[in-house]
């Protein structure tokens, strides 16, 4: 008995340290292909554009739960804002369209494990991602909203002075109120229980992504979006794995192509606009289009 | 008012495409008890042997797949292994390749626990009648370990079926990932979605694993008597 128990000891302590080893690896392993990659494009050969065609296929994280921007409709058709675009690219490189459905938090592995060429989800662009993946051209802006009663209108900052603000937590909407003085915070963990606070009058107004409060208003008409956008702006763009020029490149030309032809206010109008309310108008969410 | 939900599952082909969502799971499932129990008949076989050497690493081997978390074998088949070794297959087949890893270490261990509680004297008997070790395991021993080992063998298997809902971490399109889009795409028209595109899927699965583990429960009330 008393053998045996060492003995499992023994094989206990072996099996952590063979996972140890497993794990440091894995880690080194994978950051060392971050740095080939971004030097000399060679493991990101899968998705250079020659690639592409040849297989005959692109590959497109999508989002297949975030209406109207990337969902699948009762038929189990994929559609949506990013969707479409993706279609759109497809069509215009001559091949085929693939998509891999992605939630928030695994699109950058999504990128970096080879399973998806590009990323088309919703993916705005921030500081730190840029470390990890290559940004193409924005094709989307999003600012903060501020949503109020159509009764009592906010629309301009200082209305908010020594009122209070509902914002939900972790969002860009709390980042910048936070900065702001004179504005009482009351902060929320869900989007429904931040839409059910100004419901039940608990504050003035709301703070959040302007493309979800347009949507919201649309369902909410006693509501309104008094401030369309304030903070500082920012994009959504198409991602690829970082050090892959060629597909990079070829993104910027696609999306400076699809803007002079004015892609995105079709793509607007016939994915948006049915969820937006009728103050939204596409200049709010597209970028400029035309030459 | 509150009951209209039910309707989400007449829009469109939905049902359809959560019966293909509960087929994507069952064929993955299936696939890899198939190879698992294979593999891990003739691990189960090979951890009877007297070689210290080769029980040691294939008792590493079950331990390690004991240990970790199934969501963890997943995502290293998924991210890691392509990223760090440029294994590159569809998403369902590395499902595969980790499940049927995981069932065959699980495996191994019934089938070495089976054999070893084959009564000592058929093994003297089979290797009193000239037998060699292929014959005695092929004709004496797996055919009596097979019955004490089927009661266990069928709740892995209802495990592994129940465990299929993770898949979706993995961005297949299992049954629970096909609920989750058709409760977002109807959010706005029916807001209670959510309680019946669970609940079709909980029955779904019951279906699947209550005859399983209801005859496990017979076997095993047979065994003892």
């Amino acid at each position: 008995m008393k053998k045996n128990k060492s003995r499992n000891i023994i094989i206990g302590i072996v099996v952590v340290v063979i996972i140890a080893v497993f794990a440091f690896f894995g880690i080194k392993g994978s950051s060392s292909n971050n740095s080939n990659s971004s030097g000399s494009n060679s493991n990101s050969n899968s998705s250079t554009v020659t690639a592409i065609k040849k297989r005959g296929v692109l590959r497109v994280a999508v989002f297949g739960d975030l209406p109207p921007y990337g969902w699948v409709n009762a038929n189990g058709k994929r559609v949506g804002y990013d969707v479409n675009l993706a279609r759109q690219m497809a069509k215009d490189m001559g091949v085929k369209v693939k998509f891999v459905q992605v939630n928030a938090n695994n699109r950058v592995d999504t990128l970096n494990s080879d399973k998806a060429d590009i990323i088309l989800a919703n993916f705005t662009v921030t500081p730190k991602r840029k470390d990890v993946v290559d940004y193409a051209k924005p094709y989307m802006k999003v600012s903060v909203g501020v949503v109020s009663p159509k009764k009592a209108p906010i629309t301009k900052a200082s209305q908010l002075k020594g009122k209070s603000l509902i914002v939900t937590k972790g969002t860009t909407a709390e980042n910048y109120f936070t900065k702001q003085k004179n504005v009482n915070l009351l902060k929320f963990d869900s989007k429904t229980q931040q839409f059910n606070a100004i419901k039940n009058k608990r504050a003035a107004a709301l703070a959040d992504d302007n493309s979800y409060l347009y949507a919201w208003v649309k369902r909410n008409p006693k509501y309104t979006v008094g401030i369309k956008s304030i903070g500082p702006k920012q994009y959504v763009s198409p991602a690829v794995k970082k050090g892959n020029k060629s597909l990079l490149n070829w993104a910027n030309k696609e999306i400076t192509k699809l803007n002079s032809k004015g892609f995105f206010t079709m793509d607007y109008d016939q994915e948006l606009k049915p969820y937006f309310g009728k103050e939204v108008k596409s200049s709010d969410i597209v970028l400029k289009q035309g030459k | 008012m509150a009951h209209s939900a039910i309707n989400v599952f007449l829009e469109g082909n939905n049902i359809s495409r959560i019966i293909g969502g509960l087929w994507t799971s069952v064929w993955i499932a299936a696939v890899s008890l198939v190879l698992g129990l294979a593999l891990g008949t003739i691990l189960g076989v090979l951890r009877t042997l007297p070689n210290k050497v080769i029980r040691f690493v294939l008792r590493l081997y079950l331990e390690f797949f004991r240990i970790v978390p199934t969501i963890v074998l997943l995502y290293l088949a998924y991210y890691i292994l392509p990223r760090t070794f440029h294994v590159n297959w569809p998403a369902s087949w590395m499902a595969v390749l980790a499940f049927t890893l995981w069932v065959a270490a699980e495996f191994s261990d019934i089938v070495r626990g089976a054999i070893e509680s084959v009564p000592k004297s058929q093994r003297e008997s089979g290797l009193a009648l000239g037998l060699n070790k292929m014959q005695l395991f092929r004709y004496v021993l797996l055919p009596q370990a097979a019955k004490l080992e089927l009661p266990a063998t069928i709740n892995l298997a209802t495990r592994v079926i129940k465990t299929t809902s993770l898949l979706m971490m993995i961005s297949i399109m299992d049954v629970v990932a096909v609920g989750q889009q058709i409760i977002e795409a109807n959010n706005q028209q029916y807001p209670n979605a959510v309680f019946w595109v669970y609940g079709l899927i909980f029955i779904l699965y019951f279906i699947i694993d209550y005859p399983l583990s209801a005859w496990s429960k017979r076997l095993t009330a047979k065994h003892s008597r």
